[in-house]
């Protein structure tokens, strides 16, 4: 962005923005201060990244950008500009989804999007993930209902999966 | 939700981040740098920080440099604590920076902005303390070089206008005998209680610490008992504490006694990781 450029166009503070939702360009328009999460959730009605603390905490709002997991409130959409995004909706049928429905690794379900997409990712960066790899991803995460055994279970399917031949990282 | 709006500015150089920052300034709107934004985004959010105008760093090549030249390690203000981990150049930086935060939050936490930031643990800070690195700060005035004691004395003390460009170590601290230890109330994601960084160089002992002070700082008076010959570890890091640059802090992550306890405790483990006894 050419800085006196845009300070001339930009004096309200509002911006165009073109991005890669799980393989589909999307143009908008968006506040500067609206983070990523908001843009997902109230422009697009992606509405499977959760608000959750909104401080970076819990991981709720986790998606994936650029192929890292990336907690979409400490991003405003505006830095995002031209990158690519997967949401949860894109990942309908991924191992670690359908991982997470046979090991019923969810109570309220709350928590349960920001970690399948933090589980995407680890199995996408390390499909040889060593448990102590496992273990700093997954801390990013916080699952209220404690369902942290089931969820465990599920990734360390997953990667079992994508190890004997499966594709860890389905169609998406 | 950010309760207010500002500008945003994503200059490709060094000159055009500094004449925008001075423009904002000019026409009164509080500019702010900005490099993961994680910090500003959650003051925003309660309102602590209002800048009118931010000016992002991420689109300026040299914010974005990690490697050797010759014999210098350079690593750009914008370069993530995860890429600092992933890279493993620097291992005992690596392992600070894997201190901060969790995991996803250190794909948009910055060494820039841990270094630059209000919350004041600056953990990431420790290795390039006790590695004396440097750094390289812009401003309007073009592009200078400090050493780090000289610009950060437990804060970043950067002239008006000015950002953190890169920091600059020397080849010969990477990959010195190291050690890094990080006291949390509980489990592996917190902010510290206490947080040592320790080097050997030459019979030497390099301190820093986080955590124990409302400020990160390295003290040349706790690494003189440190290496007084004949006092044994329990007594080193007995005369340390009485010698914090501060008192120590209370807060909800703990008590001063507390931190005072773990404070001798994580010297003499270093004591004994570097010297073996
Ligand atoms: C979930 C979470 C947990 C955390 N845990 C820890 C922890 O355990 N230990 C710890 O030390 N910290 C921790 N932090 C704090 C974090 O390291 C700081 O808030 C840091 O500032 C965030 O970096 P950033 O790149 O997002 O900064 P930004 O939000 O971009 O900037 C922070 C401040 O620095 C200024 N700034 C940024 N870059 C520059 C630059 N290049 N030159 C000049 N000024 C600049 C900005 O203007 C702003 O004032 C945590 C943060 C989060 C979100
Ligand atoms: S809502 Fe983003 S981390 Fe909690
Ligand atoms: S299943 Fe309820 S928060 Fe995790």
């Amino acid at each position: 962005m050419n800085v006196l450029e845009s300070a001339s166009l930009n004096s309200n503070a509002i911006y165009p923005l073109e991005l890669e939702v799980n393989g589909e360009r999307r143009w908008l328009w968006v506040r500067a201060a609206e983070t990523l999460l908001h843009t997902l959730r109230d422009h697009l009605g992606l509405t499977g990244c959760k608000p959750g603390c909104e401080n970076g905490d819990c991981g709720a709002c986790t998606v994936i950008l650029n192929g890292l997991p990336m907690k979409s409130c400490l991003m405003l959409a505006v830095e995002a500009d031209g990158q690519r995004i997967t949401t949860i909706e894109g990942l309908k049928h991924s191992p670690v989804q359908e991982q997470f429905v046979l090991k019923q690794a969810f109570q309220c379900g709350y928590c349960t999007s920001g970690f399948i997409m933090n589980g995407h990712g680890l199995l996408s960066a390390h499909p040889d993930a060593d448990p102590e790899t496992i273990r700093l991803w997954l801390e990013s995460n916080i699952c209220r209902c404690t369902s942290y055994e089931e969820i465990h279970g599920a990734i360390m399917a997953a990667l079992a999966v994508n190890k004997e031949g499966g594709s860890a990282t389905g169609s998406s | 939700m950010i309760p207010f709006d500002f500008e945003y500015y994503r200059p490709s150089s060094v000159k055009e981040a500094a004449d925008a920052y001075q423009a904002l300034q000019a026409q009164g709107k509080q500019p702010m740098y900005w490099s993961g934004g994680t910090e500003i985004i959650t003051m925003a959010r309660l309102n602590e920080d209002r800048p009118g105008a931010v000016v992002d760093l991420k689109a300026i090549p040299e914010c974005n440099v990690i490697e050797f030249r010759e014999n210098d390690l350079i690593i750009g203000g914008c370069v993530t604590l995860s890429a600092v981990t992933g890279s493993n150049f620097f291992p005992l930086l690596g392992r600070a920076a894997q201190g901060v935060a969790d995991q996803t939050s250190r794909n948009k936490i910055t060494l820039g902005g841990n270094l630059c930031g209000r919350i004041y643990y600056r953990e990431a800070v420790l290795p390039l303390l006790v590695a004396d690195s440097r750094l390289v700060i812009a401003g309007k005035g073009g592009v200078r070089e400090a050493a780090i004691h000289e610009v950060f004395r437990g804060q970043i003390r950067l002239e008006p206008g000015e950002f953190l460009l890169q920091t600059v170590t020397d080849r010969e601290f990477v990959s010195l005998p190291s050690v890094h230890v990080k006291k949390r109330q509980i489990g592996n994601v917190g902010y510290p209680l206490v947080t040592l960084v320790a080097v050997k160089k030459g019979s030497r002992i390099r301190a820093a610490f986080s955590g124990i002070c409302g400020f990160p700082f390295r003290s040349a008076s706790i690494e003189q008992v440190l290496n007084t010959p004949g006092l044994s570890a329990e007594e080193r890091a007995r005369q340390a504490a009485g010698r914090l640059p501060a008192p120590p802090l209370t807060n909800t992550e703990g008590t001063a006694d507390y931190r005072l306890f773990l404070f001798k405790q994580t010297i003499k483990d270093a004591i004994h990781a570097l010297e073996g006894r």
